[in-house]
């Protein structure tokens, strides 16, 4: 494994003028961040947030390392894999490209470019399903069969002389986005408008989502490349320290990390506990340093800026070798899955491609799920590709389906809803008012803009309703008719 | 092959309405079966009776709404239990039955049926054979009789819409050491008789068919709370607020008020504050309305008993409890995470 070419010595130089992050904040690794009388409990305490749920873990094949995928025939690359405009294409239909080769390029500052993913050539550009089953503009690529695994594009970069602008350029040229699910384009997330000051990055490891190991087995595999990849971060976005905050299921993980970590305490490991939503931005802030965001505020407010274990490891990995992302790791899970685990997929794979090489064909009437079983959505087609944000797919088979679609109840005011969302809400009195489609009085006296869709909530609700998709519909409405 | 289209989350906790009502009856089963213990077959046939009388109105408000069948959801079995749980064990069958078909109708298909009701459909029931019947809710039948496995108490019997028969010559048959036919809360009232916490705790002492044994109630009440299926917060409150309550009559009142054992231990108090006033349906949700309404129940219930003309008062206290629930959950909201002060 390659060490990163960003050096230790560099990074203490280029952090020496930046400001010191406020005194009130912890800066002890493993320590619980709570105020007052909490903090007498830290040591035996893992930092945690108020509510959440405890879906079981179903991490069933977290001892094997990440294994690959066969190359598919074709891949299909949505020009909108990512949040913002999407990108331009810069070849034509014929034409020949290479793993790893610039075929379309970023469309403005909120944008990211797309390399292609293997050897082959260019079969089409037309509307084909993207992620979210909408069809949209896609370069269709045929995959050579020899196409080999090598990358041979891309020069690599030596990341001590370029400023701040280059390395926000270079970051956005390798197409870097968030892998958390978001897909907001790193390159945005990390360049920090100037009236702005972040002092401390977080480091998000916590993959609380149940199924999900991709996270997980990259920290195991790739702590050198994190560790460089959250170097890279800190210069970019001008924080001082970053806090990277791991579930306490993920020992393994820790320990992978714990040697890299530097000795002058700038990058931390803090444990927090193992709790479903954990993984969400507002909440980790909570359990690592005890601060609320602000409602409808972002973590920039209180200095702080998240970003995702994958997307850091794969910048650490990519950027010193100048080569774009070109694919991920999946975790491919659920009963419908013959051949469970983390792969490296190259994006356009389709869900078909996938499912003929992994799937269970004997699995009749199947939900294929696309990221983690709380949050992902179900895929309405299997010409739907894997994309930049795809962090696993799940194939549920009829048994899981039908428990919660037979019958649904009444709200019966048993108060789980509320004791589980995590922001608070009260999700009971929420879905009675969509019921009535009563959304103006959701979004002014009861707090629907903070709902993060989560699922706690009907991930509890014993009367089976479906709150999250009911808020969902309360907010398009909304949004639909308020013009931005 | 066939794709599945859902919404997330597309994992779920697996506990449903009727797993929650079904371990409710499990929980009350052990008070039924030492009721039974107690009072013998008039026992049995009120629970049953009563049990009974509330799935059939359950089922005709069902064909007569035209909606599903909800006998499979066990909400009107709990309901059954539970109000034959609060009435006499000497109470008539008949009444028993009059009163399970009031609770059902009028405390809950009136209203749309589980979920939408405001107010506790075993306590409406009980509310209004309380206001029909006021001699028969109030005569009470002496616990552990000789023959109460082989003969009914006389009153059970009664041919319906007729007078209550007369209990007195089967007491005096059936003498049993002290018994007097009040209950502990009624001989402090009038007589200033302190009950003894033994017999109340164990349950020999005159009372509704349930409420007999505190030490049952709170044991089938832990199970409940430990698998997690009755709010915790709300018998607490309860009985923290009552016992408070009644803590500081008694030391600066003095001897004028009761014995603290005897307003907790009694009048139905351990049954209300664990089995009625956490019914899901006519609770709040937030977390300071539960801890509010509990501690109102209390606290009404201590000013009933001390103040108002009832010896006992824990069902209105919860009919009350339940009037302003909805009321409570709309001033106390739930704390939003990250919000900004006003």
């Amino acid at each position: 494994m390659a060490q990163p070419v960003y050096s230790e010595a560099g990074s203490a130089k280029g952090l020496s003028l930046l400001p010191a992050p406020p005194a009130h904040l912890p800066l002890v690794e493993g320590s619980n961040s709570s105020h007052g009388l909490a903090s007498l409990f830290s040591s035996w305490r893992r930092g945690t947030f108020q509510r959440g749920v405890h879906p079981a873990p179903h991490k069933g094949t977290l001892d094997q390392p990440i294994k690959r995928m066969p190359f598919p025939r074709k891949l299909v690359l949505p020009l909108a894999q990512h949040i913002g405009k999407p990108s331009v294409p810069l070849v034509a239909v014929g034409e020949e490209v290479a793993r790893g080769q610039l075929i379309a390029r970023a469309d403005g500052a909120l944008s990211a470019p797309i390399h292609a993913p293997a050897d082959g050539v260019i079969e089409a550009i037309t509307p084909r399903p993207n992620t979210r089953g909408a069809w949209t503009d896609a370069i269709v690529l045929r995959v050579y069969e020899a196409s080999t695994q090598e990358v041979r594009c891309g020069e690599p970069l030596d990341l001590d002389t370029l400023d701040h602008t280059q390395l926000i350029a270079a970051i956005q040229q390798i197409g870097m986005v968030g892998l958390g699910g978001a897909a907001f384009p790193s390159h945005a997330k990390l360049n920090v408008p100037t009236d702005k000051q972040v002092h401390t990055l977080i480091v998000n490891g916590c993959e609380c989502e149940p199924y999900l190991t991709c996270d997980y087995k990259l920290m195991r595999e790739w702590p050198a490349e994190l560790l460089a990849g959250i170097r890279i971060a800190l210069r970019a976005s001008g924080a001082t320290r970053a806090i990277i905050g791991v579930e306490d299921n993920k020992l393994d993980a820790m320990a992978a990390i714990r040697p890299h970590l530097p000795a002058d305490g700038s990058i931390t490991l803090q444990v927090v506990a193992t709790k479903y939503p954990q993984g969400a931005e507002k909440m980790l802030i909570k359990s690592l340093l005890g601060l609320d965001v602000p409602s409808g505020g972002l973590p920039s407010q209180l200095g702080l800026v998240v970003h995702n274990v994958g997307t850091l490891a794969l910048l650490g990995r990519l950027l010193p070798r100048g080569q774009g992302l070109i694919e991920r790791v999946v975790t491919l899970a659920g009963p419908g899955i013959k051949k469970p685990g983390d792969y490296w997929i190259p994006f356009g794979t389709t869900l078909r491609s996938i499912l003929d090489w992994a799937g269970d064909p004997e699995c009749k009437e199947r939900e294929v799920i696309l990221g983690g079983p709380m949050m992902g959505q179900a895929a309405s087609t299997l010409d739907i590709p894997v994309s930049k944000g795809t962090s696993g797919i799940l194939v549920f088979d009829k048994r899981m389906l039908e428990p919660i679609t037979k019958q649904s109840w009444a709200c019966i005011h048993c108060s789980e809803c509320v004791n589980a969302c995590p922001m608070g809400l009260n999700p009971s009195q929420l879905g009675m008012l969509s019921a009535k489609l009563e959304f103006d009085e959701m979004a002014e006296h009861y707090h629907l803009g903070d709902c993060f869709e989560c699922g706690c909530c009907s991930f509890v609700c014993p009367s089976h309703i479906p709150l999250v998709q009911q808020f969902r519909a309360a907010k398009a409405f909304l949004r639909e008719r308020k013009p931005l | 092959m066939s794709m599945q289209l859902r919404a997330s989350p597309h994992l779920h906790s697996g506990r449903d309405v009727p797993t929650i009502m079904r371990h409710v009856v499990y929980a009350l089963l052990p008070i039924c079966g030492f009721s039974v213990w107690q009072y013998g077959l008039s026992s049995l046939a009120l629970i049953v009776t009563v049990t009974l009388s509330c799935l059939f109105a359950e089922r005709v408000a069902n064909k007569l709404s035209g909606t599903v069948n909800t006998l499979s959801d066990w909400s009107a079995t709990i309901t059954g239990v539970l109000l034959a749980l609060t009435l006499p064990p000497a109470f008539p069958l008949w009444m028993g039955a009059v009163a399970g078909l009031t609770a059902v109708w009028l405390g809950k298909s009136l209203f749309g049926g589980l979920g939408h009701n405001p107010f506790n459909p075993a306590l409406v029931g009980r509310a209004f054979v309380q206001a029909a019947f006021p001699t028969a809710i109030t005569t009470w039948a002496p616990a552990f009789a000789p023959q109460r496995f082989t003969e009914f108490i006389p009153s059970s019997l009664t041919l319906p819409l007729m007078q209550p028969n007369d209990i007195s010559n089967w007491v005096a048959a059936n003498m049993v050491d002290g018994f007097t036919g009040a209950t502990p809360l009624a001989r402090w009232k009038f007589e200033h008789f302190v009950y003894p916490m033994q017999d109340m705790i164990t349950g020999a002492a005159s009372a509704s068919t349930g409420e007999t044994s505190a030490l049952l109630l709170v044991l089938c009440g832990l199970y409940l709370i430990v698998r997690k299926f009755m709010d915790w917060r709300i018998p607490v409150a309860v009985i923290g607020s009552a016992l408070l309550l009644a803590l500081a009559f008694r030391f600066f009142g003095g001897d004028e008020y009761p014995p603290v054992h005897l307003v907790l231990l009694s009048g139905g108090l351990m049954l209300g504050a664990l089995f009625m006033a956490t019914d899901m349906a006519t609770s709040p949700v937030s977390p300071r309305a539960v801890w509010a309404y509990g501690a109102i129940i209390g606290v009404v219930t201590i000013l009933i008993r001390y103040f108002g003309g009832l010896t006992e008062g824990v069902m209105y206290a919860i009919l009350f409890g339940n009037a302003l629930a909805p009321l409570l959950d709309k001033y106390l909201q739930p704390k939003v995470f990250g919000a900004r002060k006003k």
